[in-house]
């Protein structure tokens, strides 16, 4: 029998603390201050406004919540008024700060300049709906369901939004029907490789070990995405929920989050979650009366992307180098301590949650066959709508890109889409219409990953990519196994060649022959994906390999030795501003007369390209065949 | 973060933390973090200091923490500056910036300047992307770089400094 009625005591407290939210007689001012808004002010902007409230003799409440993902528009700030639903706006950053109270507070009216939309799915009051934005309205919000909306320091505010109600069905159903529906819904690893939730737990089951592990794994290594950071920081305890509910489903007696030491911000959050957890008795010895224990401790990692591998995770939570071993055994049979261990990701674990609260036969709705749900990705680099977006697997990416995403920033043309990070690929513009689901991005070369989406346009080079991205693996690489040590840093060695204008073409073959080598000789995932971002670019952009190669020729402009600079003397007024600015002193020329550099002696530090007044724009580049010219820009018109 | 304790100070404020954390291997991580968060680098006194407590040698200490980037074994400068080369930041050419702050600085990533006043660190991904390309001082986020900005930001700490000790 466990102890409902203990839970039904705080839901009934939640409801109230909530209610003190939704019916206030003061207006409530929701302040999106994750990581992100805090980057982009949201903390200045809070402090701001705070003060001219009390200037001017007007109170409000203030909740600082986590982010609505719309990173452009931060910071967010969404104001629900005594009467009336909550309307968004953003980006208010510091030097606003004063116009949206005087606006929004003293007049009481709407900024509509900087109107996000009004939290509703119908128009209201003439106010467009939220749900409506062109950046959320293709995305379903459910893993992501309470960031930017609660507090997620307030424990009451999660129970008010069935915070729980998972782990309490899950004690009522028991384990077994727990599994069942986790299998029913077919939810797949969020961390990377999509392995069936339900096995890996299934795995670990059917051990009969004294002690089992459950670990949570937040080391969000892959550089450019931060997922996890986001759910971590805006709801911290809908994946502390996901691990009691694995926890108890395997039988596991302890849990661990390994979070990277990276995000002070979700580690407090984590810590104070979890505070609340012990106080509520919803960790501890005999949970709810339920004969069910379970405990969590927190690990700092230590910024060593190859710990986010499981095997090493385990290595460096016992205290050694975060070194990955051989499996077989897989840590479901003999991980901590020797003990069976099932690591999950966050996202996984915060899909768990939902699972268990809204049940499988509502998860299935999302999706498709084989990738059931949505994901969540870091939506980032050449694109107008930067932000971390939800979406159900399935849908094409040409969608994400350009429907969610907006497009391409200066509407630049796509060249490319990066997923999967330092173990993914690209996937080249003509392939857009691919569906975003594990097996069709596996087979574009790519993969789904943890959820890092980096949209690459004309001015990147393809070449720059893949060398950008060996250097990391290569620099993470831990060293144990030969082909990954210095398989890595040969393959580094041509890519840099190749970017310096030094390559030739028998590189292309070493450096196919070497990922292969790379790819079937390495001990763990890091190795093994490492040449990932190499072949997925030799098969959609060898055309830029040997255009570097043949004619030291980079596209994109961007491989520094490949670029020579050189001035119009049709365009130069001789203002003499790079000649003054060049460190090596190689522009000659008289006053009023246009000037010519040196092509010796240049060092090509691209110093005068930046100097020239954008009014002349004289200087130019060159790559092999190919010729730059900045655009003549009018002089600004002095306002005012 | 100040390098000044003096050593009896230092292995009395360690004692103090060894009471956080039971004396067995898998502390080793943990206590060199808090070290670290409290005196800005791992000095040997706190390694041996360690060694002693956990039964555990100074080179095995070393061993671990040497695998881990996030550890520091010289005191780092006043200001820590750390520039974004996550993959967002690099499609927005985030090596420019860096550029920038090796010749304004005159260090390499990793080091500290001569003054003791910068060290210059690279990181992945601070998670702003969407402000590409980023850098933090102490932790506050500047955002949009450019070879300008950077020249900007770092001549205004210096002056803040100067301002500091000319009085
Ligand atoms: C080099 C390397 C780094 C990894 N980093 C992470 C990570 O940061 N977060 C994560 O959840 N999984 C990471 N993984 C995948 C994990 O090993 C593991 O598959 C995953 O945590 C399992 O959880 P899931 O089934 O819920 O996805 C990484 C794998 C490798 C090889
Ligand atoms: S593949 Fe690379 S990272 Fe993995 S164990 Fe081998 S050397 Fe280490
Ligand atoms: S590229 Fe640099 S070295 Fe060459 S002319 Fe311009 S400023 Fe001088
Ligand atoms: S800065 Fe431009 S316009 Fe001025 S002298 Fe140089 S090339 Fe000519
Ligand atoms: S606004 Fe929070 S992730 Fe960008
Ligand atoms: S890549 Fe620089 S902030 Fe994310």
């Amino acid at each position: 029998m466990i102890a409902e009625d203990t839970m039904e005591i705080l839901y009934e407290r939640a409801q109230e603390e909530w209610d003190k939210i939704e019916n206030n007689t003061l207006p409530v001012v929701f302040v999106g201050s994750a990581t992100c808004g805090r980057a982009g002010g949201a903390l200045e902007t809070e402090e701001i406004i705070k003060n001219l409230l009390i200037q001017n003799k007007k109170y409000a409440i203030f909740v600082e919540v986590g982010c609505l993902g719309l990173c452009v528009l931060e910071p967010i700030i969404m104001v629900q008024p005594t009467e009336g639903l909550p309307i968004c706006y953003g980006p208010i950053r510091p030097e606003n700060a004063e116009e949206f109270v005087r606006r929004v507070f003293i007049e009481e009216g709407v900024w509509e300049e900087k109107l996000i939309g009004v939290m509703s799915t119908d128009v209201y009051r003439g106010l467009p709906p939220i749900s409506k934005h062109p950046m959320l309205e293709l995305q379903v919000r459910n893993v992501l369901r309470n960031c930017g909306l609660i507090d997620p320091e307030n424990f009451y505010h999660y129970l008010a939004h069935n915070g729980y109600r998972g782990f309490l069905k899950s004690l009522n159903i028991g384990t077994d029907a727990v599994l069942e529906e986790v299998k029913k819904s077919g939810l797949r690893g969020r961390g990377g490789a999509g392995f069936p939730t339900w096995k890996k737990w299934s795995f670990a089951r059917d051990t009969s070990a004294d002690i089992k592990y459950l670990i949570c794994n937040a080391d969000e290594g892959d550089p450019g995405a931060f997922m996890n950071r986001s759910v971590l920081e805006g709801d911290p305890h809908s994946v502390l929920e996901g691990m009691l509910i694995a926890g108890y489903t395997i039988g596991a007696r302890y849990g661990y989050v390994y979070c990277r030491a990276e995000y002070p911000l979700a580690l407090r959050r984590l810590e104070i979650a979890i505070q609340q957890m012990y106080e509520h008795g919803l960790l501890g010895k005999n949970i709810l009366s339920s004969g069910f224990s379970f405990d969590i401790t927190i690990k700092k990692g230590a910024g060593a992307f190859v710990c986010g591998e499981e095997t090493a995770l385990i290595t460096s939570i016992e205290g050694h180098r975060g070194m990955p071993r051989p499996r077989p055994p897989f840590p479901t049979n003999s991980g901590l301590w020797g003990k069976p261990t099932v690591i999950q990701n966050v996202e996984t674990l915060a899909n768990v949650t939902l699972i268990l609260q809204r049940g499988a036969d509502w998860y299935v709705q999302y999706g498709t066959e084989n990738s059931r749900g949505t994901k969540t990705f870091a939506l980032a680099g050449k694109i107008k709508r930067t932000g971390l977006v939800e979406i159900p697997l399935g849908i094409p990416l040409r969608k994400v890109i350009f429907d969610v995403g907006g497009g391409i920033l200066d509407d630049k043309e796509v060249k490319a889409v990066q997923t999967g990070g330092p173990s993914g690929g690209c996937i080249p513009a003509d392939m857009l219409d691919l569906p975003v689901d594990y097996e069709s991005l596996t087979k574009a070369g790519s993969i789904m990953g943890s959820g890092g989406m980096i949209v690459l346009d004309e001015d990147n080079c393809m070449v720059d990519i893949a060398r950008y991205f060996l250097s990391f693996t290569q620099a993470e690489s831990c060293g144990k196994c030969t082909p990954c040590r210095v398989g890595t840093r040969a393959m580094l060695g041509i890519l840099e060649r190749i970017c310096a204008g030094k390559g030739e073409f028998a590189d292309i073959i070493r450096l196919e022959t070497l990922a292969q080598t790379v790819k079937q000789g390495s001990l763990c995932g890091l190795g093994q994906t490492a040449p990932n971002p190499v072949l997925s670019t030799l098969r959609y952009f060898r055309h830029e390999y040997e255009e570097h190669i043949k004619s030291n020729e980079c596209r994109a402009f961007v491989c520094g030795p490949l670029i020579s600079y050189h001035i119009d003397p049709e365009r130069c007024v001789g203002c003499t501003m790079c000649a003054k600015a060049c460190p090596v002193k190689v522009i000659s020329g008289k006053r009023k007369e246009a000037h010519v550099i040196d092509q010796e002696t240049c060092i090509r530090c691209g110093q005068c390209l930046r100097v020239c007044p954008a009014m002349y724009s004289a200087v130019y580049r060159r790559s092999g065949s190919r010729v730059r010219y900045e655009p003549i820009k009018e002089r600004k018109k002095k306002t005012g | 973060m100040n390098s000044s304790h003096s050593e009896s100070e230092l292995v009395f404020g360690i004692q103090e933390l060894f009471k956080k954390h039971p004396a067995r291997r898998s502390s080793i991580i943990p206590l060199l973090q808090e070290i670290q968060e409290h005196y800005g680098y791992v000095s040997p006194p706190a390694v041996d200091a360690m060694s002693e407590y956990l039964g555990v040698s100074a080179s095995e200490i070393y061993g671990v923490a040497s695998f881990y980037t996030q550890f520091k074994f010289v005191p780092p400068g006043k200001y820590v500056i750390q520039i974004c080369q996550g993959t967002a930041c690099h499609v927005r050419a985030s090596s420019i910036v860096l550029e920038a702050l090796r010749e304004e600085l005159k260090v390499e990533p990793g080091h500290t300047t001569s003054d003791g006043l910068f060290t210059l660190e690279r990181v992945a991904c601070v998670g702003c992307c969407a402000l590409a390309p980023v850098m933090a001082i102490n932790g506050k986020v500047y955002a949009q770089m450019t070879q300008d900005k950077v020249r900007e930001v770092i001549k205004e700490y210096r002056q803040k400094e100067e301002n500091k000790t000319g009085i």
